[in-house]
């Protein structure tokens, strides 16, 4: 292992706070820092503003505070190749698409990574809340020690390759800590307001954006014995679980969407919250990474988060071909969507994940989830 | 690690001679020229003796001189300023497409106002074509502003040859000689050019101080409205210390012209003989004979110019791609596609290094061997 003051540590900086820390942190540690905004998305709006260009003056501002070399990248052709076609085809069949983990996996830590690496590089690091340790000749990626900001879930797709080159700087604190460090600093970053949403579309009208890219077919809302709802503005626009933008009134408990009918163009709703139709105990999940490079081909009990921010869920994972596992849960859950992210935990390590495929319940596939 | 400057084209360091003038004069001469007190008079005979050396520097008369904040300034007041003064006439204005921004936005903003604007392309070495110029040119043509020599890839274009034809026709022209002026001897009055900017921060003279020469007789509305500097056509207390500084540039340039050209040259030449020698595929753009001695902008087959600039400036050397523009925007270069097409692959791998004041030949060696290095490395991964 080299010294910190002979290791050169890329950081990827958004202008946010969590990115401005990891890169103090690292330069208080004496490593050869460099920090480097990445360009994907293409905002500028009609007049010449973009977002990105106010981010990367704060990356600018808080490099020059902390002394460290700044540049920028551009992936804008890499993103839309990879990330937002991806995206625009998710929505096309219906799923509900996971961008971040996409993001993370072909651009933060593929292109961005062989980026910094071509700087001649050591290390990538991020502001993740996710931890690295060497632990038996391995890498493996832990949680982040705050619960609430732990970012494992949309990093599932990492191998233990890009794990080995990868570093998490403040996977090690709360949230509080990090914006503490950062007003001590006098980081410029220190009380800007966290980013919300899809990066892409960021504050944006999701509705408006999506729009611009897919045609919005309007259809019949269902339920799921053919009751007529109303009408739904596109498929596109609702996601399994969803409560608001029905527009269905009346008596008793709220409605809820609980599938889609692709072919007939319905968007199929079932009223409760807790109605039964939007609960499932079995899925088969595909593009299964694992974190480690020796994961024994045999069947095992583990947790399981199905969408960020889910408590840790007791599940059975059955090795299948083709790079897909069936996960058989404990109890059933609720809204497990089609295009979501399934991720596996061992305590606190992160295993690995992959993509919510087919749905089950009492052993027959749930045609009307999707 | 020795830091290793060839950026000179995007700005220079300031001659330390001129950074004497500018503080010797500051605590002494700090006079309002306008005023009528001796302070005032000191402070306008500093102004007067620039203005002499920066008319001289170019052939043209005391009075045809009018200092501004810079290059971009002078570009904005010879556009806007002649067609808003000669809008009556014709609203037909021709420029290239490899102009510098400060030329290019402004024709935008005159676009949106009504005026038409024809931009000539340039053929693969970065150069006019004479015989596009002719085509363009109508009747109704009140300007024709052409670069002297382009910021990018350093190609010179045929300024005389413009000059000469615009003598029989109304068409005032303008150059922006931001770039030329200093390594080529600029003659106004042969060459038939009206109007020409120039910027001090290029030359190693202070940066916010710059010239527009306007022929006496050009009709002109000014854009800074206020006291009568500038015989009103630029109003504001003039700058004086940077006007002192950017003089000082203007002597210390034009008696080294010869010696740095020369220099610049063997630079140059030194250069790509190293690169040839490393045996890295390259290619050197424009024609040496019509490019700027001090530019040379080279594409490297394989690479790609935003790692290849971060890797320079890990290893210390400071150059560029071309026009300073926001780090992380796609944009390639206007000039580049202009001379090559949108899908070519020099858009995306091309670097320009520019020498000047400081630079020794040692230097540019170790330049050349430390990009062949990182060339190298970059191509073999």
């Amino acid at each position: 292992m080299k010294e910190p003051r002979d290791t050169r540590v890329v950081v990827g900086m958004s202008g946010g706070v969590d990115s401005s820390v990891a890169a103090y942190l690292l330069k208080q540690q004496g490593y050869e820092v460099i920090g480097i905004f990445m360009k994907n998305w293409d905002d500028t709006d009609e007049f010449g503003v973009c977002t990105a260009t106010e981010d990367y003056e704060d990356v600018i501002r808080v490099c020059n505070q902390i002394g460290i070399p700044y540049y920028a990248v551009n992936f804008e052709k890499e993103y839309w190749d990879k990330v937002f076609t991806y995206f625009l085809d998710e929505y096309k069949a219906g799923r509900t698409p996971n961008p971040d983990v996409m993001c993370n996996k072909e651009i933060k830590f593929k292109a961005f990574l062989d980026h910094a690496l071509k700087l001649g590089a050591d290390y990538l690091a991020t502001g993740h809340y996710a931890q690295v340790k060497l632990m038996d000749g391995e890498y493996k990626m832990l949680r982040g020690k705050d619960e609430n900001k732990d970012q494992t879930y949309f990093l599932n797709q990492l191998s233990q390759e890009q794990i080995s080159k990868v570093m998490f700087p403040i996977g090690h604190l709360d949230k509080k800590d990090v914006r503490e460090i950062a007003k001590e600093a006098g980081l410029a970053t220190a009380t800007k307001k966290d980013s919300t949403g899809i990066c892409f579309i960021g504050e944006r009208n999701f509705k408006e954006f999506l729009g611009q890219y897919l045609p919005a077919q309007p259809g019949r809302m269902e339920t799921l014995t053919g009751e007529l709802k109303g009408k739904h503005e596109g498929l596109m626009y609702y996601t399994i679980g969803q409560r608001h933008g029905l527009g269905i009134g009346g008596q008793g408990d709220p409605w809820f969407v609980v599938g889609k009918d692709l072919e007939r163009n319905v968007l199929l709703v079932g009223q409760g919250y807790d109605n039964d139709a939007l609960y499932s105990d079995e899925i088969i999940a595909t593009d299964i990474s694992w974190t480690t490079e020796n994961m024994p081909m045999q069947d095992f009990a583990c947790t399981a988060k199905f969408r960020y921010r889910q408590p840790d869920n007791g599940v059975k994972v059955q090795f299948l071909d083709g790079n897909r596992v069936k996960v058989i849960f404990d109890q059933p859950i609720r809204a497990v969507t089609p295009g979501q992210a399934v991720v596996f935990y061992k305590g606190e390590e992160c295993l690995g994940g992959g993509t919510i495929d087919q749905i089950f319940k009492n052993g027959s596939k749930l045609e009307y989830v999707g | 690690m020795e830091k290793i400057y060839v950026d000179h084209a995007a700005t220079s360091p300031m001659h330390p001679e001129v950074i004497k003038v500018m503080t010797d004069l500051m605590p002494k001469f700090y006079g309002n020229p306008s005023s009528i007190h001796h302070f005032g008079r000191e402070a306008r005979h500093i102004v007067d003796q620039a203005r002499t050396t920066a008319a001289k520097s170019i052939h043209a008369d005391f009075t045809e001189i009018i200092f501004t904040s810079g290059g971009t300034e002078a570009d904005n007041l010879a556009l806007i300023g002649t067609a808003t003064a000669n809008e009556n006439r014709g609203k037909h204005i021709i420029t290239t497409q490899i102009e510098h921004h400060a030329v290019l936005n402004t024709c935008k903003f005159l676009e949106k106002n009504g005026f038409e604007i024809e931009y000539l392309p340039v053929d693969q070495y970065g150069i006019v074509r004479m015989e596009d110029l002719k085509k363009a040119l109508r009747d109704d043509t009140i300007l024709v502003s052409v670069m002297f020599a382009n910021n990018e890839v350093g190609s010179i274009q045929p300024i005389a040859e413009i000059g000469q034809l615009l003598k029989n026709h109304p068409a005032y022209f303008h150059t922006d000689a931001v770039q030329a002026y200093g390594v080529i001897p600029i003659n106004v009055q042969e060459m038939g050019i009206d109007m020409l900017s120039v910027s001090a921060h290029k030359l190693n003279g202070p940066k916010g101080i710059g010239f527009l020469y306007v022929k006496n007789g050009t009709k002109m509305t000014p854009h800074l409205y206020g006291g009568e500097q500038e015989r009103k056509r630029r109003a504001g207390t003039e700058n004086v210390p940077a006007i002192a500084g950017f003089a000082k540039a203007i002597s210390e340039s034009l008696r080294t012209q010869t010696e740095k050209i020369n220099r610049y040259k063997q630079f140059k030449a030194r250069f790509i003989e190293i690169l040839t020698e490393e045996a890295i595929d390259f290619r050197v753009h424009g024609l040496a004979e019509h490019t700027l001695p001090h530019v040379v902008n080279i594409s490297f087959t394989g690479i790609n110019v935003e790692q290849m600039l971060v890797n320079l400036d890990l290893e210390g050397i400071a150059a560029s791609s071309g026009s300073a523009c926001t780090a992380g925007s796609l944009e390639p270069s206007h000039v580049l596609r202009a001379m090559f097409g949108s899908d070519s692959s020099e858009l995306y791998n091309s670097i320009r290094f520019s020498f000047g004041f400081g630079n020794s030949l040692e230097q540019i060696e170790t330049v050349a061997r430390k990009t062949a290095k990182i060339v190298k490395r970059l191509t073999n991964n």
